[in-house]
């Protein structure tokens, strides 16, 4: 398939994007409801299909209440700041062979970099809130992703070494014969860092200490309704479901299944959704680490493990001489 | 009211930083109801804590005095309504201390029964709302706390079936019990005892499995032995300090010493050994449940006629405290009679209010996330704090 026109491409991946953001979101209460022996969502349209859109209509419909004490500028452009890099994220992911909107030749570099930038808009929206609750939450929102950036980049970089190269497309066509995540030893490991680091990244629970409901009502976006807290909803939703992606990308094959090529995006899709169930269950299991434990994780465990993992895969291809598989 | 001692401001080498007053409460996710801490922060560090309580203050003591004591049973379910039963039992046998009424032993049974079961709907819900507190209402803790209000369901509607209310019961009565067992209703029972210890088990592999909830239970909240006698806390939280102090076994009431079970006692003072003491309370009630089916005595519930005018009930002049073990601690009710159908004076000793004391000694050098679990580890009831 042909490239795109730029116009077209990017109004179709976003509108999919949002559609698909829009339903993940009754995917996972679904399956959160399954884990609790609950239903779940089931009144609106059959088996609660129509739910999500009744969600958005009603947060659309919410009166937009701005406390008198925000500072208003930073405020008001939180929620814009923030969804922005979570959308963007999907520029660089090939869908298929040739179908996305960008295939830079250093894709993966632009995916870790724009999804570091989040934090920005995350920041702005704990500050300009002029709360004491969001205040503590942007601060430990910076803590949280500047410390596991660093191992979420480290394991993104176990595929690229074995794949030798940072363009997203050709990674995943290095999976062709054997997806990485059955790579001996190195691929295991670096796929179960990726996904901790990616939960903590995401800040889900049980890393959620910046929503931390619990102590901190609910974190940065406690003033924020209406719109501007579905565009904050909207904006954590597409990273999670960015780095799931992401996670099928570089670990699980991408759009290679059996059938025949037509089949590529579905087939990306259903692994990416596998990805996210898996971040699904884990936020449903666990009780939430505390704020000094999520860093000592980070800089004690994760980080090391991953620098080791990296040498090691660096060694395993110094030793098959060529890259790629 | 305002425990704002110096006492509790610890100042722990102040580097500096700026301090940073934060209100949690009364209207919070997790303050189980409403209260009010006032914390000072040193970034995530809580250096000061003052408590305000008195949100709920309902006038209990005074309203004891215009109900009589047909009536009052009743009323005393909705000081703790978590565990209803256990304040009825204290006051029903304040009055028939008072009184010298004897209650027959099918009576004593049946209130036993009820104050097990009691103990263990009300443990349920400390675990799920105490795992909701540490997991948050959208992650981990929901799952439990899902679970655990399942089990309580079947408690409810044992209760139900037994009384006709769920949350409020006025079972207990001066002399007795007010309803004797429905037909089939320990068949039920049983069944529902065998489901409940099994499922027990499943939280406890779900939870002591699970590295994250041992970090942030273990070594938090620890409360000496030593600190614990002093402040006076009572039940489970001073069994988590090694205390081995159940007024079923000290001092045994409603024939408790009839039964077989097995204190538990937890040296670690944390908010692990609090939860590791609650989960074989959880195993103890549910053998004494057991117990209680198997060897119920025939005969009547009552030593008193059925109830035909609420001024039936007349108590000597005379005064008195009864204390029961409840899920909480130690509930005692001080009654001061008359020789008419109500009490002159009327006081509570709520096992939530005393055990709350203990906050301002454990909660500064903590975190602000092991507020929240030392908190639910204390396991507070606001309805019997404030009464």
């Amino acid at each position: 398939m042909e490239w795109l026109t730029p116009l077209v491409a990017p109004f179709i991946v976003l509108n999919a994007i949002i559609g698909i953001v829009t339903y993940v979101t009754l995917l996972e209460r679904k399956f959160a409801a399954r884990m609790q022996s609950r239903v779940g969502p089931y009144r609106v349209g059959p088996h609660g299909l129509l739910q999500p859109i009744a969600d958005a209509i009603k947060l659309m419909m919410k009166e937009d209440v701005v406390p008198t004490a925000v500072d208003r500028p930073v405020y008001n452009l939180a929620p814009i700041v923030f969804l922005v890099p979570c959308m963007l994220i999907f520029a660089t992911i090939p869908f298929a062979p040739g179908l996305g909107v960008a295939d830079l030749n250093i894709g993966i570099l632009f995916f870790l970099a724009v999804s570091a930038m989040e934090i920005v808009g995350l920041f702005m929206a704990g500050w300009g809130s002029n709360n004491k609750y969001a205040l503590l939450s942007a601060m430990r929102a910076v803590n949280q992703v500047i410390s596991y950036d660093l191992p979420f980049i480290f394991s993104a970089l176990v595929p690229v070494l074995l794949a030798g190269s940072l363009r997203l497309s050709d990674i995943a066509a290095a999976q062709a014969g054997l997806w990485f995540v059955f790579y001996p030893v190195v691929g295991q490991l670096a796929f179960i860092a990726f996904i901790v680091s990616t939960v903590a990244a995401e800040n889900r629970a049980p890393f959620d200490i910046l929503e931390a409901e619990s102590e901190l009502v609910a974190g940065f976006r406690v003033e924020y309704s209406g719109m501007k807290f579905a565009i904050i909803q909207l904006a954590e939703y597409a990273h999670v479901v960015g780095a799931s992606f992401l996670g099928a990308l570089l670990f699980l094959g991408a759009w290679a299944g059996p059938g025949p090529e037509w089949l590529g995006p579905g087939w990306f899709l259903l692994k990416a959704m596998f990805v996210f169930l898996l971040v699904t269950w884990v936020r449903w299991s666990f009780v939430r680490i505390r704020v000094d434990q999520i860093l000592a994780l980070s800089w004690k465990v994760l980080l090391p493990a991953t620098l080791v993992l990296l040498i090691a895969a660096a060694i395993v291809v110094v030793w098959r001489g060529t890259p790629g598989v | 009211m305002s425990t704002a001692a110096p006492a509790t401001r610890v100042d722990l080498e102040y580097t500096g930083s700026e301090r940073l007053t934060m209100n949690m409460g009364p209207q919070h996710p997790s303050a189980h109801g409403v209260f009010r801490a006032i914390l000072t922060l040193e970034g995530e560090q809580v250096v000061g804590i003052d408590t305000v309580i008195g949100y709920l203050h309902r006038c209990h003591e005074k309203l004891a005095e215009t109900l009589t004591y047909a009536q009052y049973p009743s009323i005393a379910s909705k000081t703790d309504y978590v565990a209803a039963m256990t304040s009825e039992f204290a006051y029903v046998r304040a009055a028939e201390t008072i009184g010298k009424i004897e209650v027959p032993k099918r009576g004593q049974y049946l209130r036993v029964l009820a104050a097990e079961l009691q103990r263990v709907a009300s443990h349920l819900l400390w675990l799920g709302t105490w795992c909701l507190d540490m997991g948050g209402a959208l992650g981990g803790g929901a799952t439990i706390f899902l679970y655990c209000i399942r089990e309580r369901e079947l408690i409810l509607d044992l209760f139900e079936s037994l009384v006709g209310a769920r949350l409020l019961y006025g079972f207990y009565q001066v002399g007795g019990v007010r309803y004797d067992l429905p037909p089939l209703w320990a068949d039920t029972c049983r069944r529902t005892v065998d489901l409940i210890d099994q499922r027990i088990g499943e939280y406890e592999r779900m939870l002591e499995d699970n590295p994250f909830f041992l970090a942030r239970t273990q070594g938090v909240g620890v409360v000496s032995r030593e600190l614990a006698q002093e402040v006076g806390i009572s039940g489970p939280l001073v069994r988590g300090s090694g205390v081995a102090y159940d007024l079923r076994r000290t001092e045994p009431y409603s024939s408790y010493e009839d039964f077989d079970f097995r204190v538990p006692v937890e040296p670690g003072g944390d908010c692990f050994a609090r939860y590791r003491v609650r989960m074989v309370e959880f195993r103890e009630s549910l053998r004494i449940v057991r117990q209680v089916l198997d060897g119920l005595p025939e005969g009547p519930i009552s030593s008193r006629p059925g109830l035909k005018s609420v001024a039936q009930v007349r108590i000597p002049k005379g005064e008195a405290y009864a204390r029961v073990e409840g899920a909480r601690g130690e509930v005692g009710c001080y009654l001061v009679a008359d020789g008419s159908a109500k009490p002159y004076r009327m006081k509570w000793r709520g096992a939530s209010f005393s055990n709350l004391a203990i906050l301002p000694h454990v909660i500064p050098g903590h975190k602000v996330a092991d507020v929240v679990a030392i908190m639910g580890s204390v396991d507070p009831v606001f309805g019997e704090v404030d009464r």
